[in-house]
């Protein structure tokens, strides 16, 4: 087991547990939280991608890891508009579950 | 095919996407009322820069390429234009266009108010959606187009919560994490891509894609986080609350433009990356998918006691025909698969604006009567004519009746189907029409008949006229001549898979 297959393992492994994370509870942060695991998990995949498609004379391939550093920018950005939402939301409501059928109503989407 | 070089006119694809991107910066810089009157300003020269492209692609006769620093793919960038993006960027300038004029009232800054930070952020947000589909339209790289695809979610999500509403905020969120998920799927797939190929360049892609498990796992991945973005059934959940919550002009952009940007990355995907594999059980299960957005999106309309939550979902019914073309146009160099392609994009035209027409008159509507409870609305079309002879011309298309481009992308669909063999995709063509046959007279009939309402605001004309364009464009691509067929065709990957 060569250290490129363990990478990839825990990548698949970041991944599964975000899916379950985000799919599961109800809290927006908590899915916010299994996000940027998930997230984690891919940009480790790219690692591996990088590690495994160098060429000869080159200990990595370079493009996939620029891809990583633009994909962290933009889940960062991600994640500070979801936040930015979440805080939005708690400082009007209390209640901050996503749960469709507690806010069965809504409004006219002209409102003031 | 020649990669990696400019062909005359890519220049314009470049101008296309810096546009808006100048217009965002200078509304930033500007701030205020300005940024007002650069949204407003840029909008016309961007239909013009959208129809140049289209006229240099219909002249060409195959897509126009520009390479980003004259560094040829798979290390450069290349942007793409051929008959759908020059197509849709027409489209989505024109819409875009429409809703930009039809918000002033709501969101103009005249002198002696104070500005506002929802006014700006509408602006801003409105040119960076331009920006965002103008790039998806044109780039030929799946990792640009990842990042455009995000920068189409996070330009999108602001404008569902711009007025502040708790309601609208949850909206919001549910829209944003959804679109999260969405977009990391696609990465994965991304990625795995590259491990497998060494390129993500769209052409290059195409030529190298073996059937292997790597390629179908990011395939499949790809096109789980699109259909999330798209909002096809199952995943739809979003939807409905967030289009009908945001303002009308906000709502016709998203429903008219936006959810169309992941779609076409779908069609790019399984048309243009992976024409050369045999698709068909992945092309089954999409129709299979979108039959059902059709059937339960339809019935949910049905259901509604808000016009704009009834024009939200009709929209998740339509999404559904979209789908429709996967299995119809699959079959590569058969005629009945022009046929099937044809029917999807009309599909997506005619959509794009009647549904954008639909909802600027729901918002006229709103406005006008204060409510927009389709039980209270007996009587509504003596005060609100022009706005109600919209919505009917609207629900002309969305049902598929003549003439009409929703008439057009049915009967294409239906040839398709009957000449490929695929009776069963008639089905929901016809039941989704009768259903949406009858939404639209749950609006309509109560309007016509007696009863007395009284309106709170007299609705501004300009508007009302703005949405009767859109509505009436899309009643005009029923009399799309077969050049304009033939347009669409220019640069999409016919190989000789059969069915």
């Amino acid at each position: 087991m060569n250290p490129s297959v363990i990478a990839g393992l825990t990548g698949a492994t970041l991944v599964g547990l975000g899916l379950y994370g985000f799919i599961l509870h109800p809290h927006p942060l908590r899915k916010l939280l299994a996000f940027n695991l998930i997230g984690s998990g891919v940009f480790l995949v790219f690692g591996i991608v990088a590690r495994r498609g160098a060429a000869a004379g080159f200990r990595f391939d370079p493009v996939p890891q620029a891809m990583v550093i633009t994909g962290i920018v933009v889940a960062f950005a991600a994640s500070a508009v979801a936040v930015a939402l979440i805080l939005r939301l708690s400082a009007a409501n209390s209640d901050l579950s996503l749960d469709p059928d507690a806010r069965a109503e809504p409004s006219d989407g002209e409102g003031p | 095919m020649e990669l990696g070089t400019s062909t005359p006119g890519g220049y314009l694809l470049v101008l296309a996407i810096l546009l808006p991107l100048a217009g965002i910066m200078l509304s930033f810089t500007l701030g205020g009322r300005n940024a007002e009157r650069v949204a407003l300003g840029s909008t016309p020269f961007g239909i013009v820069l959208a129809c140049a492209i289209a006229f240099e692609v219909g002249q060409a006769g195959k897509p126009i390429v520009y390479t980003i620093g004259g560094l040829p793919p798979p290390l450069g960038i290349a942007l793409r234009a051929d008959g759908i993006s020059a197509v849709m960027l027409v489209a989505a300038a024109v819409i875009l266009a429409a809703a930009a004029f039809y918000a002033r009232s709501k969101f103009a800054t005249p002198d002696g108010v104070r500005e506002s930070r929802s006014a700006l952020t509408f602006w801003i947000m409105l040119q960076a959606i331009w920006a965002a589909l103008i790039i998806i339209f044109v780039g030929g790289d799946l990792f640009n187009l990842y990042v455009a695809l995000e920068l189409l979610t996070f330009a999108a999500v602001p404008l569902v919560c711009i007025d502040g509403r708790p309601e609208t905020l949850v909206a919001a969120l549910r829209y944003l994490l959804f679109a999260l998920f969405g977009s990391i799927c696609y990465l994965l797939g991304v990625a795995l891509f590259y491990g497998a190929h060494g390129t993500i360049d769209i052409s290059l892609l195409a030529q190298r894609v073996q059937p292997t498990p790597v390629v179908w796992m990011a395939a499949a991945l790809m096109t789980a986080g699109l259909l999330a973005k798209t909002a096809l059934f199952p995943v739809h959940l979003w939807l409905p609350p967030a289009h009908a919550n945001a303002p009308a002009a906000a709502s016709a952009v998203l429903s008219g433009l936006v959810v169309k940007g992941s779609f076409f990355l779908t069609l790019r995907l399984w048309f243009f990356v992976l024409p050369a594999l045999h698709t068909e059980t992945a092309a089954v299960i999409l129709g299979g998918l979108g039959s059902a957005a059709v059937i339960v999106g339809s019935v949910m309309a049905l259901g509604q006691a808000r016009l704009k939550l009834l024009v939200a979902y009709s929209t998740v019914a339509q999404i559904g025909y979209l789908f429709l073309v996967f299995p119809l146009a699959s079959g590569g160099a058969q005629t009945w698969s022009a046929a099937g392609w044809s029917a999807g994009l009309m599909q997506v035209l005619a959509h794009a604006f009647a549904k954008a027409g639909m909802f600027l008159s729901a918002g006229v509507l709103a406005e006008a009567l204060g409510h927009d409870r389709i039980g209270n609305l007996r009587g509504a079309a003596r005060v609100l004519p022009l706005t109600f002879l919209t919505i009917a011309l609207g629900g002309l298309s969305l049902m598929g009746l003549p003439p009409s481009g929703g008439f057009n992308a049915k009967w294409l669909m239906l040839q398709a189907a009957v000449a490929s063999g695929q009776w069963f995709w008639t089905l929901p063509i016809l039941v989704g029409g009768l259903l949406a046959a009858g939404y639209v007279y749950r609006i309509l009939a109560p309007a016509l008949s007696d009863g007395q309402v009284s309106l709170k605001v007299t609705p501004m004309r300009s508007q009302e006229v703005i949405a009767l364009a859109l509505t009436m464009a899309a009643i005009v691509l029923g009399f799309a001549p077969q050049a304009f067929l033939d347009f669409l065709e220019i640069g999409r990957p016919v190989t000789a898979s059969s069915p």
